[in-house]
């Protein structure tokens, strides 16, 4: 055994004691500034509830068609929602949807200039990176306990918790993004006289767009991936019912609403997949692979 | 030095000096103590990229810096835009001190007074070409149907009207490269920098750009700074011709020159391979005086390789100056010896 040279207990005990005083002092401060989120979250969810089942198969359907311009797609997307709804798990999809989509659009809003700043400054990126790497590897649950104690179970800690696993691969991606642009379309760019916000939005952004989709299509894949755990602190939807399955040991349950789980995968990772290699390809860029 | 002779010059530079490193100062420091280039390097890691460059280039020629890779020829041409800050000297273009520009007075300069065309293009690959040639018309502010129709029209100029809508990577390397030259021209400032605008295409492709070049500064008359590695492009195209080494200077001239009297053994190497009937002229060779009236006469502009023919017939044929008056004469010996001076020995 490790010899016992440092007891841990007041350690431990003082780490809780300033969470407890977080959650005392700022707690009111923390829900305040989440709040924004949960609109967010609300908005689309009851937008999506409330738009009828067919539109939104259809919307799905066409988008896919739009992204591939081949039938295989929309016949996948179409089958798949048709599944969930048989299933009588459409409002539960829409719900997983919603929170899928607003913790997709806040790591967006987030992790887009966290990446465009990291790949103008080294200093930034040696402290990101490893902080990327922590957030992407420290159990979701070590971090799930400070956020239910300061906001309460519900939707802002699950919400949260999504967030700060599904943003890394935005960050990583925007980054690797910029720093693959050929360095002498900068410096032409440079050579024109274009002002620095010029070249951010004329030329960086543009020709990172492609590896940028493809770390917004990563973004979706985690925050789906973090359904079932976001749902153990209240969020709801698909999750939910996994959840129930499990302590219920209803096996179909918790099956059927797996399979929705999958099915919304399928259909948001092959979309946005399908819209990134287009305009990759339009961009001239189709044969660069990431 | 006076006012006046400064103002004939486009773009001068004094005792520019480049060292890429760390302390980049301090190695300066030590360069000018006579510290060895190679000991520099070994020593502090800091490399010599230019060595005390001073170059006077003046307005509407074709000034060609010519040197091997690694040479510094193209982080020279960086320094009149300041895409590269020297470590020490002084760059003056059209008589202002670029040095003491900030940044917003360097993005004004740079989109009115220089611009450039790059070896590997440089073009926005998500640009149509009418695009890419409004570019730097479009930083510098112009409204969108003038810099279109601007674009279209050089477009035309440098023979691809029809490509507008297309996009770069759709084009051959000749064509990116044209459209690099259509940007350049676009922008119609007074400099243009040519950092191995031709070495990346194809010879014949490359001859053709470099007739083109020449065609076009016939009705343009700007100042061009051209970089080679090529030293036939640059007796082709050059007006003059300064040859860098190891980041310094070691001869600047006219092609002639260069061909004729080369400095050391380095550029005597150039020399040698060299299509010397192409780069000496008649008048550098011919011997002045009055002469008997002549059955056939040259300018004295011509190239050796125009009057070699006619030897066929003619013992000798006269050298007239541009007025149309014989102001001497040449010979096939004299042709002869100036093209076999750096011949190997016979055996």
């Amino acid at each position: 055994m490790f010899p016992d040279v440092l007891d841990t207990v007041p350690l431990r005990r003082a780490v809780d004691d300033a969470l407890e005083w977080v959650v005392m002092h700022w707690g009111g401060g923390f829900e305040a500034a989440a709040y924004p989120l949960l609109m967010l979250l609300n908005i689309l969810e009851r937008l999506l509830i409330a738009t009828p089942w067919w539109a939104i198969i259809l919307l799905l359907t066409g988008l896919a068609w739009l992204a591939t311009r081949t039938w295989r797609l929309p016949a996948v997307v179409l089958v798949g929602l048709v599944f969930i709804g048989l299933m009588d798990l459409w409002r539960d999809a829409m719900a997983t949807t919603a929170l899928m989509i607003s913790a997709t659009l806040a790591a967006i809003v987030i992790s887009i200039p966290l990446g465009v700043w990291m790949a103008r400054s080294l200093r930034v990126r040696h402290v990101v990176v490893p902080l990327l790497d922590l957030m992407q590897t420290l159990p979701s649950f070590v971090y799930l306990i400070p956020t239910v104690m300061i906001f309460g179970p519900g939707k802002i800690p699950a919400l949260i918790a999504t967030i700060v696993y599904a943003a890394p691969p935005l960050v990583r991606l925007t980054d690797l993004g910029l720093r693959g642009i050929d360095p002498a379309v900068m410096e032409a760019s440079r050579a024109f006289g274009t002002t620095p916000a010029q070249r951010l939005l004329g030329v960086q952004i543009p020709l990172a767009l492609p590896t940028i989709l493809a770390g917004v299509n990563q973004t979706t894949m985690m925050a789906l991936s973090m359904v079932v755990v976001a749902s153990m602190i209240g969020a709801g939807g698909l999750g939910y019912q996994v959840l129930q399955g499990i302590g219920r040991l209803e096996v179909s349950r918790g099956l059927f609403a797996g399979l929705g789980i999958v099915v919304l995968a399928i259909v948001f990772d092959r979309i946005t997949q399908a819209l990134g290699k287009r305009l990759q390809a339009r961009i001239g860029l189709a044969e660069m692979r990431i | 030095m006076s006012q006046q002779q400064t103002a004939d010059y486009a773009i001068r530079m004094r005792k520019v000096t480049k060292i890429f490193g760390d302390a980049p100062l301090q190695a300066l420091e030590m360069l000018r103590q006579g510290k060895s280039k190679a000991d520099l390097q070994s020593e502090s890691g800091h490399v010599v990229g230019l060595d005390d460059v001073s170059l006077d280039i003046e307005r509407g020629q074709i000034f060609v810096v010519m040197g091997l890779s690694g040479s510094g020829k193209s982080t020279l041409v960086r320094h009149v835009n300041r895409l590269i800050d020297p470590t020490g000297g002084e760059i003056e273009v059209d008589g202002v001190d670029v040095l003491k520009m900030n940044l917003a007075e360097l993005r004004e300069f740079r989109r009115s007074k220089v611009t450039m065309v790059f070896q590997k293009f440089g073009l926005l690959p998500h640009r149509s070409v009418i695009d890419n040639v409004a570019y730097g018309l479009e930083t510098r502010g112009v409204g969108k149907a003038d810099r279109m129709q601007a674009a279209a029209q050089w477009i035309e100029t440098v023979g691809l009207a029809g490509y507008e809508q297309s996009l770069p990577r759709q084009l051959s390397g000749g064509q990116q490269q044209r459209v690099g030259l259509a940007r350049a021209l676009a922008m119609d400032t007074d400099i243009i920098l040519m950092d191995e605008a031709f070495s990346a295409l194809d010879p014949l492709i490359r001859s053709g750009m470099q007739d083109q070049l020449l065609s076009l500064q016939q009705q343009l008359g700007k100042t061009i700074l051209f970089i080679t590695h090529d030293f036939d492009e640059a007796l082709k195209i050059g007006n003059r011709i300064a040859v860098l080494r190891d980041g310094a200077v070691q001869q600047v001239g006219r092609p002639e020159d260069i061909v004729l009297r080369p400095a050391n053994a380095h550029i005597e190497e150039f020399v040698r391979d060299v299509n010397k009937a192409r780069a000496i002229r008649v008048r550098s060779i011919m011997e002045t005086g009055p002469a008997e009236a002549c059955e056939q006469a040259v300018a004295m502009d011509a190239r050796c390789e125009d009057v070699l023919p006619l030897f066929a017939d003619h013992q000798w044929v006269g050298v007239l100056n541009g007025q149309g008056v014989q102001i001497g004469r040449i010979t096939a010996r004299q042709v002869i010896k100036a093209l076999a001076r750096y011949a190997p020995q016979a055996g």
